[in-house]
């Protein structure tokens, strides 16, 4: 239990400014050089954070304060200071390049602090794919107020007017000449700016400087290397899951095994033997087991004999049995129906009107790392170590789950899992914060694989009608959409009545979340449509496993998937091209402001034309050859979608093995057009790993369950996307890829998700080119699809 | 609890800890390492891989008290302050995305190129089943691996001429 660990020096900066129990920038002020100049490796880390962890409290980083997100040091480097936190998708390297952009500083020497409560300005942390479209704003305005304030300082100490001055790198010269020059650690190294930003809110935050014309970026653009790859390749970055403090314990929870069940009794003696024992903790639902070390941990929630009441009703129906349990439940809520013209009347009159149903199950977030969060409570206050996406919505949470003073609540952002959506790091703080409080000692919490897949939120399963009508010509006329969630209370982030602990312990909301169901994105001019939405719930609501929160592109994949096959289907009915029929919808669509009807079209253009398609209706001539002799059946698909100012097209190559039901993507194209774009490599690994993920939503992933529990509980029975699914191609067109295209006003839009949502649409309708069986229900795993194709005598 | 004695990465530790706790939690909570992560404590997805006798095992079921060789985890592989060819294709091809699973994915490599040096792309994919990666970065990490087969490769050519 000696161990030694190296804190990242992020967070032993962060500690080290916090020890001053005022604030950061009083410290800054009255010891700036020297903190600055302490060596981070030369001071001892757990020093610091025993020091740090004491003091407080922690108020709000003033984001109207210039100090607050930027720091000059006398070395002549910058430290920024950003509310945000990076799932992975190289996010706080756009940061760094965006900032460094308007400082006028190399990117070598610049160093970056995201989503630590109490030193980063609150910019809400992730979600929305956000990062760059909202978020990099105020990061750039404050970075050009620093380098306009540095400027009049220059100005002043040079003794030259300001059209007279240069900057590169920070330094500043009087025109070309060497010997007038002063650099930014000259002027105001290690001391506070002392200047004050506006803003009505955090994104609104800026000085009386303006930003760079998209044209005179220089970083912005180029594919910068991400700064957190090397460390977590040579094993030397602390993450979350490797924080350990003196006296620290170990928790386990110990879940109901029936959902809905209700605790009778916990026989103590059952764990009297394990070794260090810390205590068994319970609250309602709620159960856990403490003790010294993590083996003995698990051993004990293992070993531990509870007593559970089974529930008075199922919880759920099996999920063989949902989709038929959701087309007949009654809607919790249906939304007034999206109109345009006369739907009833044009299917009336259509020449020929085509009707499908689909269906999309629970899927899950099932991070490779299951939840984990160790919670400090020393000397009054609670600093909580977490990957959570959302650290400020965690601190708000928490203090208010405690009943604690904001002030006296901070979460140290660390690198973790994957979170992409509503996810169980937000639910295991609440746990070790929880268990902090009640032991009086730092708890760390681990979920275990089987509580992860089994208990993490889902993304909601969907059912839908479509229909459609064509006219003569074979254009589309008419449109009806009637879409059903189980998405009956949903989650929100760090809600700290519906958090799982606040569920198990019998708090409750006073009214549970209505849930979504979402309508398609759609910029296809079709003159008469309806779209209808309900909503609907399962028995069981609180307390459940199959709770819903976001998971990427909350309802995108599913919507997508129903409504970009069913256009395909309508192309097929019209024996149009697929690609052509698309082209001709997009083409008689009204512009918007966000101009996507010429981005969409550019979008479904590039796709087409880095693939190769060539143009003809679905499906292929149908191979007439025996299974045997001709096993392999090749088609491609497409599909395009947007999401919010994002502009994606994709195409799905597959190979569907007649004799085996197998679906290989041999091949994917995306045509991604997401605006001003910073790091063109960094965006196609996250495009590339989106689209891989809808995949394994396409191929794999369904959660499943009995009618007490779920039995999804590790990789043998929630499968996932392997190696050997992988495409032996994907090309990712950056159709908007220039920095400079001409238009220097270019925003950037999201890129996290976009990419993930028209995939498993993509997929189906290239198996449909390839067998001519339409597949209306993922995931498409081998058995479903076998006896899809041997239904059709393919 | 008794005592243990483990070899990693070339130097020689001793733990006082239950026999039966699997490896992984030794080389963490007891040795302080960092590389082999807990993913799923059931052997089905690679992210607590570390090398015994340069073999892949998954430090989350094997006890510690079993193990008698030399183990190399993720810390370990650098030689001499020079990263593994693997380490350093995984930065030159930007391979990661949260990289939680990484440690398995460079250890499972490892291990197969060290039986292997030049796999077929069906034998990576072979190779690699068991490595799962739930940011999907299956497609940069089998480039990777290939970029270390030919780079290797092409030194070989070279130093032949």
């Amino acid at each position: 239990m000696s161990a030694t660990f190296e804190f990242p020096k992020a967070v032993v900066e962060a500690a080290l400014q916090t020890v001053n129990p005022t604030s950061r920038r009083d410290f800054l002020k009255s010891s700036g050089a020297l903190v600055l100049s302490v060596g981070v490796n030369s001071f001892p880390a757990s020093k610091a954070f025993a020091q740090a962890g004491g003091t407080g409290p922690y108020p709000d980083p003033d984001f109207r304060q210039l100090d607050t997100w930027i720091v000059i040091h006398p070395d002549n480097t910058a430290t920024f200071f950003v509310g945000k936190t990076d799932g992975g998708q190289g996010t706080g390297t756009a940061f760094r390049q965006l900032m460094c952009d308007e400082l006028d500083i190399a990117y070598a020497d610049t160093r970056l602090v995201m989503g630590h409560t109490d030193i980063t300005p609150d910019q809400g942390g992730s979600g929305g794919s956000d990062a760059i479209e909202r978020d990099g704003w105020p990061m750039r305005r404050v970075a050009a107020e620093a380098r306009r304030v540095l400027l009049e300082l220059a100005a002043e100490r040079l003794d030259a007017p300001l059209a007279a001055l240069e900057v590169r790198d920070a330094t500043i010269s009087v025109g070309s000449d060497s010997t007038r020059s002063i650099t930014y650690a000259q002027l105001i190294g290690g001391q506070r700016f002392d200047v004050a930003l506006t803003g009505s809110d955090v994104n609104a935050t800026r000085g009386l400087a303006d930003i760079k014309p998209v044209d005179a970026l220089r970083v912005v653009g180029q594919s910068v290397q991400r700064y957190d790859i090397p460390p977590k390749v040579d094993g030397s970055l602390t993450w979350a899951v490797d924080m350990r403090l003196p006296g620290m314990v170990h928790a386990r929870n110990v879940r109901p095994p029936l959902a809905g069940a209700t605790l009778r009794g916990i026989d103590a003696a059952s764990i009297a033997d394990i070794p260090g024992l810390v205590k068994v903790v319970s609250r309602g639902n709620y159960v856990a087991v403490v003790c010294e070390r993590e083996e003995h941990a698990m051993r004990a929630a293992r070993q531990l004999q509870v007593d559970w009441a089974p529930p008075p009703q199922a919880p759920f129906p099996a999920s063989a049995a949902l989709f038929d349990y959701m087309r007949g439940a009654t809607p919790t809520s249906s939304s007034e129906p999206i109109r345009r013209g006369n739907p009833e009347a044009a299917f009336e009159t259509a020449h020929r009107v085509i009707e499908a149903e689909y269906a999309v199950p629970f899927q899950g977030h099932t991070a490779i790392g299951p939840a984990h969060a160790l919670a400090d409570p020393s000397e009054g206050q609670m600093t909580i170590y977490s990957n959570d996406m959302k650290t400020y919505g965690l601190r708000n949470g928490v203090a208010k789950f405690l009943d604690m003073p904001r002030e006296r609540v901070r979460v140290v952002y660390m690198d973790g899992p994957q979170v992409y959506g509503r996810t169980a790091a937000d639910d295991v703080g609440f746990e070790a914060a929880f268990l902090a409080r009640e032991l009086g000692r730092p708890v760390r919490v681990q979920w275990m694989r089987d509580e992860e897949t089994a208990w993490d939120t889902k993304g909601p399963a969907y059912t839908f009608k479509l229909r459609g009508g064509l006219d003569t010509e074979g254009r589309v006329i008419a449109l009806d959409y009637d879409a059903r969630a189980a998405d009956y209370n949903h989650l929100w982030y760090n809600d700290p009545d519906t958090v799982l602990i606040a569920q198990l312990m019998g708090r409750r909301s006073a009214a549970p979340f209505a849930g979504f169901a979402s309508a398609p994105a759609v910029l296809y001019a079709v003159p008469h449509q309806r779209m209808a939405t309900h909503v609907v719930r399962l028995p069981l609501i609180w307390e459940t496993p199959l709770r819903t929160g976001n998971l990427r592109d909350p309802n995108g994949p599913q919507v997508t998937f129903a409504f970009e096959s069913f256009i395909d289907e309508l192309a097929a009915g019209a024996q149009v091209d697929p690609v052509q029929l698309r082209l001709d919808m997009l083409a008689a669509s009204p512009e918007d402001d966000r101009f996507l009807r010429a981005r969409s079209l550019a979008a479904v253009r590039a796709a087409a034309a880095a693939y190769g398609w060539d143009p003809r209706p679905s499906p292929q001539l149908r191979n007439t050859k025996s299974r045997a002799a001709d096993p392999i059946l090749t088609g491609r698909g497409i599909a395009y979608t947007y999401r919010i100012g994002t502009v994606v097209a994709t195409i799905a190559e597959v190979e569907v093995d007649r004799r085996t039901g197998r679906v290989w993507v041999k091949r994917l194209v995306c045509a991604h057009d997401c605006g001003l774009v910073v790091n063109p490599e960094g965006l196609r690994n996250t495009v590339e790993c989106g689209m891989l993920h809808a995949l394994s939503r396409a191929l794999w992933e369904e959660v499943q369950f009995d009618t007490e529990k779920v039995t999804s509980v590790d990789w043998l029975t929630h499968p996932s996307l392997r190696h050997s699914d992988t495409p032996a191609s994907i090309e990712v067109v950056i159709v908007n890829g220039d920095p400079n295209p001409g238009r220097p006003d270019l925003p950037p839009y999201g890129a996290g998700e976009a990419s993930h949502k028209p995939v498993i649409a993509a997929v189906a309708n290239a198996v449909y080119d390839a067998t001519g069986v339409r597949l209306r229900r993922p995931p498409f795993r081998k058995e479903r699809v076998l006896a899809a194709l041997q239904a059709a005598a393919v | 609890m008794s005592l243990l004695t483990l070899r990693v990465n070339g130097a020689t530790h001793e733990a006082d800890v239950d026999p039966a706790t699997p490896l992984l939690y030794v080389l963490r909570n007891d040795l302080g390492l960092r590389g082999p992560r807990f993913g799923c404590g059931l052997a089905q997805c690679g992210t607590c891989t570390v090398l015994v006798d340069g073999a892949a095992i998954r430090s989350c079921v094997v006890p510690a008290a079993q193990i008698s060789g030399e183990i190399t985890t993720l810390e370990g592989l650098a030689k001499n302050g020079e990263l593994d060819p693997l380490q350093q294709a995984w930065i030159d091809e930007q391979v990661p995305q949260c990289g939680y699973c990484h440690n398995g994915q460079i250890m499972n490599a490892r291990a197969l190129l060290d039986r292997n040096p030049n796999p077929t792309d069906a034998e990576i994919r072979q190779g690699m089943e068991g490595a799962l990666c739930r940011c999907m970065t299956y497609y940069r990490v089998q480039a990777a691996i290939k970029r270390v087969v030919r780079e290797a490769q092409a030194r070989a050519e070279a130093s032949a001429e």
